[in-house]
C-alpha cells in the first residue's frame, strides 16, 4: 500500500476523528442515541481501518492480540464490578443510586462506568474477531 | 448477602468467566471454574430451600420496581431447574480437568473454562429471570458459548456440528425473539407476571396466536423435539466429552423449562391447551420421538451418538408429560428433567472415561471393556438400567408417573408407547453391554481403568440414580409443588 498516498493520508486524518467520535458516542450516550456498544464498534473500526491501510503487522504493534484478549475480559469485570460495588454499598445489583450522595449523580456515574465496561469488551471482541479472520492464511494460494 | 442470592447465583459465574480467561493458565482457570460451579450449587440449594419454605423470591435489578425494571423471580419450578443445572455443573467441572487435558490443546483450555462458565451463567440466567427479553439475552449467552464449546471437540467434524447447531439455534432464538416482540407490541410489557395479566385482554387478536406459534417453534427447536432435533446428534457426538455430559444434562432441560414457563405461566394453560390445542401437536410428536429415535439409536455404532438419539427420545417423555396438562403429567415431566439429567450425565461421563483410555467410543473399539474398565462400565450399566426404567432407579420413577398420568386420562395406547420405549431402550443399552462384557478384548491392547478424578463424579451421579430411585419423596414433592403452581396460576 506504499503507493496509495490518498488512502494513507486520508486514513491518518480520519482515524483520530473516528476514535474521538467513538468517545463522543460513549459519553453522550446518556443524553442522546448511543452508548457502549456503538462506541465500542466505532472505536474498533478505527483500528480496523488502520490495519487495512497499514497492514496487520503494524496494528498488532500498537495493539497486541494479548491486549485485545485482556480488554474483552476486562470490560465484563468492570460491568459486574460496578454491580458488586452497589451491592456492597447496600443497594441492589446495579442500583447506581447508592454510588453518590445524590442518587441522581449516582445514576449518572453508574451508567457511565457500566457503559465503559461495555465499550471495552465490545471493542476487544470486535478487534479479536478481525484479527482472527485477517490472520488466517489463505488455503487456495 | 442472602437477600442478593438470586442475582449472585448468576453474576458470580459471570465474573468468574473473564477471570478464568485472564488467568490464562490451565490449572488456575480450572480452579476458578470449580469454585464458581460450587458457589452456584450452594446458592441454588439455598434458594430452593428458601422458596420451598416461603414461596416465590423476588429481586429487582438496579432497584427498579417490576414491571418497569428487570426482576428475578425464584419459585419451586425454576429453583428446581437451577439445582439440576448447578449440580451437573459442579460435577462436570472437577471431571473436566483430566478429560479436557486429553482432548483440547493446552492454549485453548483457559478459554474452554471461560466458555464453560459463561454457558452455565446463561443457563442459570434463563432460569431465574422474570423478564422475557432477559430470557432471550441469556439464551444467546448460553447458546453462543455452547457453540464454542462444541467446536472445541478434537474431531474436525465438531466444527460442522457446531456450525449446524449455530444455524439451527439462531433460527430458534430468532423465532423466540419474534414471539417476544409480538407480545410486547400487543401488551407493552416484558415482565412475565405482567404479561400473564395483560395477555387475556388481547388473546383474541391474530397477533397473539402468531406470537405463540413463533415461541412454540423456537423453543421446541432449542429443546430438540422431534422433528427439530437434527442439530443434536452431531453436536453431542463430536463435542468434547465433558461438554457433552454438561450440555446433554442441562441445555435441553432449561429449554423444557422455558416451554413450561411460556405455556403455563405466561399464556396460561387455558389458552395454550384449550384455545391453541397445543397438546394435539406436542403429544404425537413426543410419541413419534420416543419410538422413532429409540429405533434410530439401536442402529448406531458410536455410543455417544447412540446416547444422543436416546436423548431425543427422552425429551419425548418430558414433552409427553407436559402435553397431558394435568398435575400428574406435569409432575412426571418436571421429575424427568432431573432424572434424565442424572441418567444422561452418568452415561456421558462414563463414555468420557472410555474416550480418555481408548480414544474412541465406537462399539468396535469397546470389545471386552467390561473387564479392562470395570468401574466405568458398571457405571454405564447402572445408568443404562435407569434409562430403561428398571425399579430402584430414577428412570423407573419417571416412567411410573408418566404411565399413571396417561392412565388417569384413559390413554392406554400412550401408556403402551411409554413401555415400548423402555423395551427399545433395553435393546440399545444391551448392545453396548454385550460388546463390553461378552466379546473378547484384543489381547494386544493394554487398557487400564480410568483415573479417579473421572470416576468419582461419574459415580456420584450413578449413586444419585439409585438414591433418588429408592427415596424419591423429595424430588417428587418438589416436582408436584412446581406442577401445582403452574396449573394453579391459570385458574
Amino acid at each position: 500500500m506504499d503507493d496509495r498516498v490518498i488512502l494513507r493520508v486520508g486514513a491518518k486524518i480520519l482515524i483520530p476523528f473516528i476514535l474521538l467520535f467513538a468517545l463522543y458516542v460513549q459519553f453522550h450516550g446518556d443524553y442522546g442515541p448511543g452508548g457502549g456498544f456503538q462506541a465500542g464498534v466505532i472505536f474498533a473500526a478505527g483500528f480496523v481501518l488502520y490495519a487495512l491501510i497499514y497492514g496487520l503487522g503494524n496494528v498488532k504493534k500498537v495493539l497486541p492480540p494479548r491486549a485485545v484478549y485482556v480488554c474483552s475480559a476486562l470490560g465484563v469485570l468492570l460491568y459486574a464490578g460496578v454491580g458488586y460495588v452497589t451491592m456492597a454499598l447496600g443497594g441492589n445489583f446495579l442500583d447506581y443510586g447508592v454510588l453518590a450522595h445524590d442518587p441522581e449523580h449516582g445514576q449518572h456515574y453508574g451508567i457511565l462506568l457500566v457503559e465503559l465496561g461495555v465499550l471495552i469488551t465490545v471493542f476487544g471482541v470486535m478487534v479479536a474477531v478481525f484479527y482472527a479472520f485477517a490472520g488466517r492464511r489463505r488455503v487456495d494460494t | 448477602m442472602t437477600d442478593h442470592l438470586p442475582v449472585l447465583l448468576v453474576v458470580v459465574p459471570l465474573v468468574a468467566a473473564p477471570i478464568a480467561a485472564l488467568l490464562n493458565h490451565p490449572r488456575l482457570s480450572w480452579a476458578v471454574a470449580v469454585a464458581a460451579t460450587l458457589w452456584a450449587l450452594y446458592a441454588a440449594l439455598e434458594l430452593l430451600s428458601q422458596t420451598m419454605a416461603a414461596g416465590a423470591i423476588h429481586y429487582e435489578l438496579g432497584g427498579w420496581a417490576a414491571p418497569y425494571g428487570i426482576e428475578y423471580v425464584v419459585d419451586p419450578l425454576n429453583a428446581w431447574v437451577v439445582v439440576i443445572v448447578t449440580l451437573i455443573g459442579a460435577l462436570v467441572a472437577p471431571y473436566a480437568r483430566v478429560s479436557v487435558e486429553r482432548e483440547i490443546t493446552e492454549d485453548r483450555i483457559p478459554l474452554f473454562y471461560a466458555a464453560f462458565i459463561l454457558c452455565l451463567t446463561g443457563l442459570l440466567g434463563i432460569a431465574v429471570t422474570g423478564d422475557v427479553f432477559n430470557v432471550f439475552v441469556f439464551l444467546e449467552i448460553s447458546s453462543l458459548s455452547a457453540y464454542a464449546l462444541i467446536a472445541l471437540g478434537s474431531d474436525r467434524r465438531a466444527l460442522t456440528a457446531s456450525f449446524q447447531y449455530l444455524i439451527m439455534g439462531s433460527v430458534g432464538a430468532t423465532f423466540i425473539v419474534i414471539g417476544i416482540g409480538l407480545m410486547y407490541v400487543m401488551t407493552g410489557t416484558l415482565n412475565m407476571a405482567d404479561l400473564a395479566d395483560r395477555l387475556p385482554e388481547v388473546s383474541g387478536t391474530r397477533t397473539i396466536p402468531v406470537a405463540f406459534t413463533f415461541l412454540t417453534v423456537g423453543i421446541t427447536l432449542k429443546l430438540a423435539l422431534f422433528p427439530l432435533h437434527l442439530w443434536l446428534p452431531n453436536a453431542y457426538t463430536y463435542a468434547p466429552s465433558a461438554v457433552t455430559a454438561f450440555i446433554a444434562s442441562t441445555a435441553t432441560k432449561v429449554a423444557v423449562y422455558l416451554l413450561l414457563r411460556f405455556f403455563f405461566t405466561i399464556f396460561g394453560a387455558t389458552f395454550s391447551f384449550d384455545v391453541m390445542q397445543l397438546d394435539r401437536i406436542l403429544m404425537p410428536l413426543a410419541l413419534i420421538a420416543i419410538v422413532a429415535m429409540s429405533l434410530v439409536a439401536i442402529y448406531q455404532e458410536n455410543v455417544k451418538r447412540l446416547l444422543a438419539y436416546s436423548s431425543v427420545a427422552q425429551i419425548g417423555y418430558m414433552v409427553l408429560g407436559i402435553s397431558f396438562a394435568s398435575v400428574l403429567g406435569l409432575t412426571a415431566g418436571i421429575l424427568h428433567l432431573f432424572n434424565h439429567a442424572l441418567i444422561k450425565g452418568a452415561l456421558f461421563m462414563s463414555m468420557g472415561c472410555v474416550m480418555y483410555r481408548v480414544g474412541s467410543v465406537r462399539l468396535e473399539r469397546m470389545h471386552g471393556l467390561g473387564r479392562a474398565m470395570p468401574w466405568t462400565m458398571a457405571a454405564f450399566v447402572v445408568g443404562g438400567l435407569s434409562l430403561i426404567g428398571v425399579p430402584l432407579t430414577v428412570g423407573f420413577i419417571s416412567k411410573w408417573y408418566l404411565v399413571q398420568a396417561a392412565l388417569e386420562q384413559g390413554m392406554w395406547p400412550v401408556a403402551g408407547v411409554v413401555l415400548l420405549g423402555s423395551l427399545l431402550a433395553l435393546m440399545y443399552v444391551w448392545k453396548v453391554v454385550e460388546v463390553a462384557y461378552f466379546r473378547e478384548a484384543d489381547p494386544e491392547l493394554e487398557i487400564s481403568e480410568a483415573p479417579l478424578s473421572l470416576l468419582a463424579p461419574t459415580w456420584v451421579l450413578v449413586l444419585g440414580n439409585l438414591y433418588f430411585g429408592i427415596n424419591a419423596s423429595d424430588s417428587v414433592d418438589i416436582a408436584t409443588r412446581a406442577a401445582e403452581m403452574l396449573l394453579g396460576a391459570l385458574s
